[in-house]
């Protein structure tokens, strides 16, 4: 029993006071609790993760620690004081600010507006536009990014990385003690996640308390010292990061070790001819691309944000079509101009940002799971004969195929949760019959056991013969599922890596290296 | 055996109980109209309790509830269609002029006018969907196009009367039908239209894409509807059913400069009244069609009141905003 | 470093900072044009005649003062169908009280501006407090308004004294006073927006109302306060009106078709219906082209409903002419 690494951290002998400390935290929702009697320290300098699967309560507790929910019960301390918000920008005042995953930025105002929205600095009645540009800089600089960004630009010519630093220097213009970060890593690239860790250093070192909630375990384990785990809106432990491994966390989250992450990959044998193959396509925002997929395999395109996969996931479905080069579907050639298109010739396109490209949320989700077959069919087909009576049937058995939980298929799709709104679309793409099926991101924002259940889904996908084009920006995710990898950089295939290929190698073709470096990289990392 | 006795009881608890949940569902705009007709049949029992007078109302009634009818199918899309009025003004005036006072010239110039109307949606649906300008400045600029246009052609002023035959649709009436007594042939035109547009909205594919467009176009577009050639039918239906419209108000009202001025409003308000989201997304033509009565009713209910023309539209101002605030609270509150 | 180079970096750095929207280069195109069109087929005035070109400026007052007061409820994401009919009262009403004397003035002034003033606190107060969508607020108080009006005018009300004809008539040197008024209020917009924290929240509340609202912006007080200014937009553009046609009429506003045409010059001027970014000096470039179209059409003597069919296509193409580009749906 000793040095169980699964027992929870104690208190360090000092006695130094949490920044900020939450005690017997409970919420509830029409239907369902979503924090039971909930206590947590968070210290200065220190950076915790807070984990769980899907509805375990994280963003909940972040939303009443920030000020954005009242909690039904429970107290919230601050440096040892006890303090209640009434409005998030009560908690933003003490010096506690949240980053959401969709940045509140206004993103045709510049960089020092954005910061300063609402504080704005003023001089004889009017606004000083001169010192809240200066103020800007200097928050900018105290993050160290003041070279990366003026503060005159506009919030929309930013990169999502920068957004991201403008809402953390807005934190620092609070004086912000506790930064909470909701999904931090979930739209940043490789690169600019190691930025963003040194930087979570640095403000470490300034002695902010920093928390973030992450359903990537790996990034969790390079950035936290900390770990807590939530499972059901109780809290299940709170680890120190050198002690554990990822699989224990995983354990705690879900209760029962998840023996493979990722289902086997294909075999030679399972795959099939050839049904899509691309010769030296272009458009104003791809050039040259030049690919096969076969029938039954997972092709994973991998490469950095900005490389160009969604641009070609888009390209194939006609949403922003290839304008020269050639494409070929089962052996025939075809141009594809529009959506439609696709479709008719079987695509499916389940994209990155399933929210807002996916979901028609005030139509019922009987509707939605059927928005593709009708689009294809004679527009003016009579949902009497063909839609409701068949729906009746395929409906429910779609819901049963993705496992979505709902007590109704009538309810407009908003009232869902995400999870379950994303299993709406794929079911919706399940229902159009599709045998090539194209997936940006399949993963993202989901948690653990619901990712592994994805991932076999994919995997019987290609089992009934169905090929897969798989875009992710997870590597992990990439080498686990993959029968081939195709590699991205710059808007051009920059290669071909076989499957179970290193992330190293990947990386390095990513980042235009030449094959021979890639070539030595392979040979010295099988040794 | 307490089983038998108890059953009966919790029965009617349960019939109770959805009979409630029905009448909460139920939107507020039959209520409010069913109200306001009651009270039109307290002021005047003669006409608003007999059934002449019910079919006269709907005689009057009819042609803002086609233009609701289509005004709703491009709300339900997300945009608007603020060149319906002008419609009507042009359908009246330059009938006026075709008909050149000859009852033989009414099919052609109703043709001619049903044929203005396809082209006048084509090209409000061909606008935003090729040039991306928003409906609402495109169905503005076609609006002052068309009302531009049509007097133009008559030279600023009515150029004939219109014919007995063409004023039959919005004027006469089918006499001795049975329980009904007069059947208004303005009636009998809104409900084909009505079932047609009903059919069209709630039980094809095109209405449920109507709906996914205005609810999120993103969505619509990847799943593979085909937004543009929606979108251009969609405006065309509105326009077409406006030209409709426009043909009863001028069987029923004749020929008149400003007539049409502002209806592009009250189809709007009468869609809101019905409860159709200003943003796209959701929509009943039965709901629409109601809303329209209600804005009859209440324009009845005041004249009837004998408040003057001018105190009819301060109050339909106020009861617009009334019906659209309780419409948006109660929404709210459902969630 | 010299005063030389001192200054010279100054005007270097205030260059760069003056965008000029793509509105004026249509200005230019439509005035070469119609100034084309005029030698062509009409005497030449717009070209060789400064008072024909000063008289295009002068056309614009109204639309261009009330224009001003659409564009910052635009650009909080909200819009005012009800400043035609605030024109029309505000014509009607100070006529009524002045009766042609100076020394009512004053009291006509106060009595619109209150009216207003009322009228924008009722339209602010409906969207923000009842919920109303601005759409159906907006026209259902121009409603309200147009029937108070109708109940109590139906013609030429009143007079207005020879000394307030100045408002509408007088001159400054050789410019007339209703330009320098045009002037100031854009200005004061211009100011309003780009250099006071009401303008930033603004900004805010018409770009995502509830980041606004989470940064503490108390956004309905923001929204009202610019609905009140552009209700007292109009009853100035009114008060113009009035003192140039020296007497008051009901058909004044929406003769003018004042509200869907300052929501077209603001559209046109680069303020997007969404909210959240634009300014001023677009809508000026807006108004001042419909004025240059008006010239033109009037040099050309062109039959006025004709005029009205071109201003329709007019309305379209110049908005066209930048949302073509764009990639995304229209609604």
């Amino acid at each position: 029993m000793e040095n169980d690494p699964l027992e929870p951290v104690s208190k360090s002998p000092q006695e130094i006071l949490p920044t900020i400390e939450v005690q017997h935290i409970s919420k509830r929702f029409p239907g369902v609790m979503a924090l039971d009697d909930v206590s947590l320290q968070f210290f200065p300098g220190e950076v915790h993760a807070v984990v769980g699967e899907n509805g375990a309560g994280k963003s909940t507790l972040m939303k009443i620690m920030s000020g954005a929910y009242i909690p039904d019960s429970g107290d919230i301390y601050l440096g040892g004081e006890k303090v209640t918000f009434n409005h998030p920008q009560a908690a933003q005042l003490k010096g506690i600010s949240i980053i959401y995953q969709e940045f509140n930025l206004l993103p045709e105002r510049t960089v020092a507006h954005n910061i300063f929205l609402g504080r704005e600095p003023s001089r004889f009645g009017t606004m000083d536009i001169r010192q809240m540009n200066k103020k800007a800089r200097d928050v900018l600089k105290e993050i160290g990014v003041e070279k990366m960004i003026s503060p005159s630009a506009l919030a929309s010519s930013l990169s999502v990385a920068e957004q991201q630093l403008v809402e953390i220097a807005k934190a620092i213009s609070f004086k912000a003690k506790v930064l909470i970060m909701d999904e931090p890593t979930a739209a940043l690239t490789y690169t600019e996640v190691g930025l963003l860790d040194d930087l979570i250093g640095r403000l470490k070192q300034k002695g902010m308390s920093v928390i973030f909630i992450s359903h990537r375990l790996r990034e969790v384990f390079d950035i936290a010292e900390k770990i807590t785990v939530l499972k059901d809106g109780k809290f299940v432990k709170t680890v120190s990061k050198k002690d554990v491994a990822p699989a224990d966390v995983v354990y705690l989250m879900v209760g029962r070790t998840l023996d493979h992450y990722f289902p086997p990959l294909g075999k030679p044998e399972d795959f099939g001819e050839v049904v899509l193959k691309i010769k030296d396509a272009s458009n104003t925002l791809l050039q040259g691309i030049q690919f096969e997929l076969r029938k039954g395999e997972v092709l994973g395109i991998a490469g950095l944000q900005g490389s160009g996969r969604t641009e070609l996931a888009q390209a194939l479905f006609g949403v922003m079509p290839f304008k020269s080069g050639s494409m070929e579907l089962h052996g025939k050639a075809i141009a594809i101009r529009n959506p439609f298109k696709a479709i008719r010739n079987k695509m499916g396109f389940v994209t990155e940002d399933r929210k807002s490209e996916g979901i028609a949320p005030r139509q019922p989700i009987r509707d939605n799971m059927l928005l593709t077959v009708r689009a294809i069919q004679n527009l003016f087909g009579v949902l009497l004969k063909d839609g409701i009576r068949k729906s009746r049937k395929l409906v429910p058995m779609l819901g049963k195929q993705v496992d979505i939980k709902t007590d109704s298929y009538d309810r407009e799709a908003q009232y869902l949760s995400g999870g379950n709104q994303q299993k709406v679309v794929l079911a919706k793409w399940l229902a159009s019959d599709a045998d090539v099926f194209i997936f940006d991101e399949p993963t993202r924002g989901i948690d653990v056991e619901s990712k592994a259940g994805i991932h076999d889904m994919i995997r019987e996908l290609t089992k009934r013969g169905i090929a897969v084009l798989m875009i992710s920006s997870e590597l992990p995710e990439i080498i686990g599922m993959s029968d081939r990898i195709l590699v991205m950089a710059d808007h051009k295939v920059a290669g071909e890596l076989p499957a179970k290929s290193s992330e190293n190698e990947i990386m390095l073709m990513a980042t235009g290296h030449s094959n021979a470096v890639i070539q030595n990289a392979a040979s010295s990392g099988k040794e | 055996m307490t089983e038998s006795i108890s059953t009966p009881q919790t029965g009617f608890s349960k019939l109770l109980r959805s009979i409630w949940a029905g009448i909460k569902k139920t939107p507020p705009v039959y209520p409010i109209f069913f109200i306001i007709f009651i009270i039109l049949g307290l002021l005047n029992p003669n006409k608003y309790q007999s059934m002449n007078g019910v079919m006269t109302f709907l005689r009057t009634a009819a042609p803002l509830a086609v233009l609701a009818i289509g005004e709703m199918l491009v709300l339900a899309l997300g945009g608007f269609d603020l060149s319906v009025g002008a419609i009507v003004t042009f359908v009246v005036l330059v009938s006026s002029k075709l008909l050149a006072n000859d009852p033989a010239n009414a099919y052609p110039a109703i043709m001619i006018m049903l044929g203005s109307g396809l082209v006048i949606g084509l090209v409000n649906g061909l606008i935003v969907s090729y040039l991306k300008v928003p409906s609402f400045i495109t169905t503005l600029g076609m609006m002052l196009l068309v009302r531009g246009g049509a007097l133009y052609y008559v030279g600023g002023a009515p150029q004939g009367y219109l014919t007995d035959n063409w004023r039959a649709f919005g004027r006469n009436y089918i006499e001795n039908v049975p329980l009904f007594g007069r059947v208004p042939y303005a009636f009998i035109i809104l409900i084909v239209i009505g079932a047609l547009a009903y059919f069209l909205f709630h039980r094809t594919h095109f209405g449920k894409q109507i709906l996914t467009i205005g609810d999120n176009v993103r969505a619509a577009q990847f799943s593979g509807v085909r937004v543009k050639l929606v979108r251009v039918l969609t405006f065309i239906l509105c326009s077409v059913f406006a030209i409709i419209g426009g043909i009863l108000l001028g069987g029923f009202g004749g020929v008149n400069v400003t007539i049409g001025e502002g209806m592009e409003m009250q189809a709007i308000a009468a869609c809101v009244v019905g409860g159709v989201l200003l943003g796209g997304g959701k929509g009943n033509i039965l709901n629409a069609i109601f809303g329209a009565f209600t804005l009859q009713a209440i324009v009845n209910l005041l004249n009837l009141l004998g408040l003057p023309k001018p105190y009819t539209d301060a109050v339909q101002g106020l009861i617009i905003i009334g019906a659209v605030a309780y419409v948006g609270i109660s929404s709210l509150r459902k969630r | 470093m010299t005063t030389a180079t001192v200054t010279a970096n100054g005007f270097r750095r205030v260059l760069r900072s003056i965008h000029i929207p793509p509105v004026y280069f249509f200005l230019i195109l439509i005035f070469i044009a119609g100034g084309l069109l005029d030698q062509v087929f009409a005497d030449g005035q717009i070209f060789s005649n400064p008072a024909i070109m000063l008289n295009i400026v002068v056309r614009s007052v109204a639309l261009g003062i009330v224009a001003v007061g659409q564009s910052l409820v635009i650009i909080g994401a909200s819009i005012d169908l009800s400043v035609a009919y605030t024109i029309s009262i505000t014509a009607v009403m100070s006529s009524y009280i002045m009766v042609g004397k100076t020394e009512n003035v004053p009291m006509a002034i106060l009595g619109v501006f209150g009216i207003g003033a009322l009228i924008g606190l009722a339209n602010g107060l409906i969207i923000t407090k009842l919920h109303v969508n601005p759409f159906i607020a907006t026209l259902g108080t121009s409603l309200i308004v147009k029937g108070i009006i109708n109940a109590s005018f139906s013609n030429y009300t009143g007079s207005v004294p020879k000394s307030f004809e100045y408002f509408g008539y007088g001159k400054i040197g050789p410019i007339p006073v209703s330009i320098f008024i045009l002037v100031i209020i854009v200005m004061g917009g211009w100011f309003l927006l780009a250099r006071t924290k009401f303008g930033s929240h603004l900004y805010g509340v018409g770009g995502n109302s509830e980041v606004a609202r989470l940064s503490g912006v108390r956004t309905d007080r923001v929204l009202i306060i610019a609905h009140v200014i552009c209700s007292m937009t109009a009853v100035l553009a009114g008060l113009f009106l009035v003192s140039q046609m020296r007497s008051g009429a009901p058909w004044v506003g929406p003769n003018g078709v004042y509200d869907l045409n300052s929501i077209a010059t603001t559209v046109i001027g680069g303020t997007a219906l969404a909210g959240g970014k634009g300014g001023v000096w677009g809508t000026l470039g807006g108004v001042l082209i419909f004025g240059v179209l008006e010239t033109v059409f009037n040099q050309l003597g062109v039959n006025p409903y004709i005029k009205t069919f071109l201003q329709g296509a007019i309305i379209v193409l110049a908005v066209a002419s930048y949302t073509i580009r764009s990639k995304k749906e229209a609604a």
